[in-house]
């Protein structure tokens, strides 16, 4: 399967136009933008409760983090399991694989309703703040 | 908000809801101590609004009617009212919760400047006339004009929303018992409303929660008493059918 998305808001705010991708079966191969991550500021990204705030749903780890959720699989081993293609795609939007999904699409402004105002047009994170991540979950491979 | 129910009425032909059995109420998430805490009328806080209210519904402003001269006896004449919010009023057709019944009785009976959401005196009026049902099981009207409210309820709980993409029902029915950072998710019940949360400080209203999951999902924070909310709230008490009232409750 490989299908060439295009990506751009149509929300009532000029939206911002989201970088295209393709994505070739349960991955998205190339990075975002062309751009490379970097796992430091992924990690910051992951646990800032105003960007990715990943920790409400899954456990990393990172000890310093008390109450850590439960509702996704704990990341601790994701590297091992997934590659950067994978990893992006479901950060992207998982709901490509599993339309039922809790997990949040990241990269997506198409669909989505009742978006509070500051958020509008917006992804929840950028291109940038995406490759970031990948490059912090990729490093993630202890159990 | 007539049009807008209308809407929904074709939308959703039978709007099944779960039983009570299935649900537990907000209690029954909280640790062993808060529990207890709850029920100690000496340990909860939210009991100070109640004790306020009771004040003021026998306190008189100006030339205008107490509640009390109206409702004599409210121990007994109000016990279980509560129970039986939201409804439809029949003089405006419109579905109103028990803090849009006391305001009504307050401009429309006493002719006094309404309190407003979140105010001392509306919260504690509240907090006061829920207290009188404490334990009795809630017995929402669901049938007949409050159908079509009940059916905007349910989809506006089944919808996903905000930029997060999540809906109600995925927390409160599929995701109930897992943690959300240090939170158990609980059935989403609110029954325990208004309530005192640690986390304010002081006791707010069930719109006020609300409001807060609508933010955690990054969805619009619809206003304390809009339609939306009104119609949520009618479904969440249509959901715990049968299960106690605990408000004030007393919640993280
Ligand atoms: C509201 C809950 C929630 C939030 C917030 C959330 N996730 Fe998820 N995540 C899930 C769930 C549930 C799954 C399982 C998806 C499925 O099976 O459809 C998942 C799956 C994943 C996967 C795939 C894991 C695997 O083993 O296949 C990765 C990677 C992931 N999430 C990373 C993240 C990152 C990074 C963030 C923050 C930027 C995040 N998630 C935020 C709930 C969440
Ligand atoms: C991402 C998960 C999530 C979503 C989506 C969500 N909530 Fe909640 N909700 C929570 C958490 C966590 C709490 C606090 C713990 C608890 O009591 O369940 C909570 C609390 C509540 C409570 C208070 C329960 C009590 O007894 O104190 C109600 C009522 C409620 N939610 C209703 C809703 C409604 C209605 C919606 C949709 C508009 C909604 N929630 C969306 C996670 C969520």
């Amino acid at each position: 399967m490989t299908a060439v998305v295009l990506a751009c808001g149509t929300s009532a705010r000029p939206a911002v136009a989201l970088e295209p991708y393709a994505i070739a079966g349960d991955a998205i191969p190339a990075p975002l933008a062309g751009l490379s991550g970097d796992a430091q500021r992924g990690r910051a990204v992951v646990l800032d409760r105003t960007r990715g705030n990943c920790l409400i749903c899954h456990r990393v780890p990172e000890p310093d983090e008390p109450f850590q959720g439960t509702i996704g699989p704990p990341l601790a081993d994701v590297g091992a399991r997934l590659d950067d293609g994978q990893l992006r795609l479901r950060l992207v939007d998982a709901s490509l694989l599993n339309p039922e999904t809790v997990m949040p699409p990241y990269f997506r402004t198409e669909g989505l309703r009742d978006v509070a105002p500051q958020f509008r047009g917006l992804p929840a994170l950028n291109a940038q703040e995406i490759e970031d991540v990948v490059a912090y979950l990729a490093r993630l491979r202890t159990p | 908000m007539t049009t807008r129910a209308a809407l929904f009425i074709g939308l959703s032909l039978a709007t099944t809801v779960a039983t009570a059995q299935e649900i537990r109420p907000g209690s029954a998430f909280l640790s062993p101590e808060m529990r207890r805490q709850q029920s100690d009328e000496a340990r909860n806080p939210g009991f100070l609004w109640v004790e306020q209210g009771e004040e003021l519904f026998s306190r008189r402003s100006g030339e205008a009617p107490a509640c009390i001269t109206c409702h004599a006896d409210p121990e007994r004449s109000l016990k279980g009212a509560a129970t039986r919010y939201p409804q439809v009023d029949a003089g405006s057709g419109k579905l109103i919760n028990l803090e849009g019944r006391i305001e009504q009785c307050r401009t429309q009976r006493q002719r006094q400047p309404a309190f407003g959401y979140e105010s001392p005196e509306l919260l504690g009026l509240t907090a006061y006339l829920a207290s009188l049902s404490r334990g009795l099981p809630m017995s929402v009207t669901t049938d007949g004009a409050a159908k079509p409210y009940l059916d905007a309820g349910k989809a506006v709980y089944e919808r996903r929303q905000g930029q997060l993409n999540l809906s109600c029902r995925q927390c409160h029915d599929d995701l109930v018992g897992e943690k959300l950072r240090g939170d158990t998710i609980s059935h989403g019940v609110g029954t325990g409303y208004p309530a005192y949360r640690l986390e304010w400080n002081e006791v707010g209203s069930l719109h006020r929660r609300l409001r807060a999951c609508s933010l955690g999902v990054r969805a619009t924070q619809f206003d304390y008493g809009a339609p939306e909310y009104l119609a949520l709230e009618l479904y969440l008490a249509a959901r715990a059918k049968g299960l106690p009232l605990e408000s004030p409750g007393l919640r993280r």
